[in-house]
């Protein structure tokens, strides 16, 4: 059959919609072939990081120290989820819990955030680009100052500032920023679990 | 090979699509506050760009036009230009993860940028063969990533400088790209 001969409007939609199914079928070809096998575990220890991208373990954020982990990184060197963090993660992997590496910072009981004392900053914006969360504000030649709810406490800004005007406080807990405290996920390790999980292998009485 | 090197001084600088022909202007002034994205940028769109230009010139030459329905052009480039970003987005995820990293998110972006339309078109409207569609496409994206590239280096100085209040921002971009275009008005006549 020639094709010229067809209606144009008929021949128009079967071509159109040839390439459609033709470029169609290559990208869903492209989308198999392709597949990226992601690792679960990643996932997983990213979610127990406390998510502040401090970088305090030499990773520059948290997803990339657990892809670190899921290739067989120490656990420990992650100082703003302290103890906890490391125990839920060694949870997860079915390792021993060790100790939080000194090496990388210590952990601090109390929610620290930073502060600039502000009559001294220069107004350099060393501290802005250090700062991972972006919650320095301020600009060349004008004093900066902290977002103290954007601020995780990582302690990244007090390194670059040539004067030495950024200092860590302790968050002051009031009536106003008090929170419950949320279970963490090692809590049913211990007790009686009713629903066995992912989470806490280890439980007696999941293998049934 | 005389005529290739005419094309490609030709799309670079005398026929530069941005600052001659306007055409894609909207990552020129999105994608242009840092050097090192401005890079990427350019990268993602070379690679891109002359790609496209190679397959919406088979798709117009022996699909189209054989068919006398050139009229639907347009809509086919827009079709092609679409999956030949998402093919190289996924086949460099794969192949090539630093390579990703370095471009991933920029080049969704392409599918928008109407330089990669301009240039399909306007190798149908020139009736370039398969060399000249391919050596246009690729001297349209080095000549977009030079002066991307030109562009942010200039950007970044003018975000630490002092500049009057009604002017900072998108407008002193703005003014800049325009003193840009003048001095490319330069190479007029070149070829």
């Amino acid at each position: 059959m020639d094709l010229s001969n067809l209606h144009p409007l008929l021949l128009a939609l079967l071509v159109l919609g040839g390439l459609a199914l033709l470029f169609g079928a290559i990208l869903g070809f492209a989308a198999v072939r392709y597949k990226i096998e992601g690792n679960p575990i990643i996932d997983q220890v990213d979610n127990l990081l406390p998510q502040t991208q401090c970088g305090q373990c030499g990773h520059p954020g948290c997803r990339p120290y657990a892809e670190g982990i899921a290739n067989g990184e120490e656990i420990n060197k992650c100082p703003p989820g302290g103890q906890e963090t490391i125990n839920a993660i060694a949870d997860l992997l079915g390792v021993d819990a060790p100790e939080l590496d000194a090496e990388h910072g210590a952990e601090s009981d109390i929610p620290q955030v930073a502060y600039i004392r502000e009559d001294e900053c220069i107004g350099c914006t060393k501290c802005i680009q250090a700062c991972p969360m972006d919650a320095i504000l301020g600009s060349a030649k004008h004093m900066h100052t902290v977002i103290v709810d954007e601020c995780t406490g990582c302690d990244l800004c007090v390194e670059p500032c040539p004067v030495d005007c950024i200092e860590m406080r302790d968050v002051e807990i009031t009536l106003t920023n008090w929170k419950w405290q949320l279970p963490s996920p090692l809590d049913g390790v211990n007790q009686q679990t009713i629903i066995a999980s992912d989470r806490s292998p280890n439980v007696e009485g999941d293998a049934a | 090979m005389a005529d290739f090197a005419i094309i490609l001084i030709s799309t670079i600088l005398v026929n530069n699509f941005v600052l001659v022909q306007f055409l894609g202007l909207c990552p020129f002034m999105g994608v242009s506050n840092k050097l090192e994205t401005a890079i990427g940028m350019g990268g993602a769109t070379t690679f891109v760009l002359t790609l496209a230009s190679i397959c919406s010139y088979l798709v117009n030459n022996y699909l189209l036009s054989p068919l006398g329905l050139d009229y639907l052009r347009t809509i086919a480039f827009i079709l092609v230009i679409a999956v030949v970003v998402q093919f190289a987005k996924m086949f460099i995820e794969k192949t090539s993860p630093l390579l990703y990293r370095v471009l991933g998110i920029f080049l969704p972006l392409i599918t928008t940028n109407c330089a990669v339309l301009g240039v399909a078109l306007q190798n149908t409207n020139k009736n370039h063969n398969f060399m000249e569609s391919t050596f246009y496409g690729f001297g349209a994206a080095i000549g977009f990533s030079l002066v991307l590239v030109l562009f942010s280096a200039m950007r970044e100085r003018l975000a630490v400088a002092d500049v009057p209040a009604p002017f900072q921002g998108a407008a002193i971009g703005m003014v800049t790209a325009g003193l840009m275009a003048l001095a490319f008005m330069g190479f007029g006549g070149l070829v």
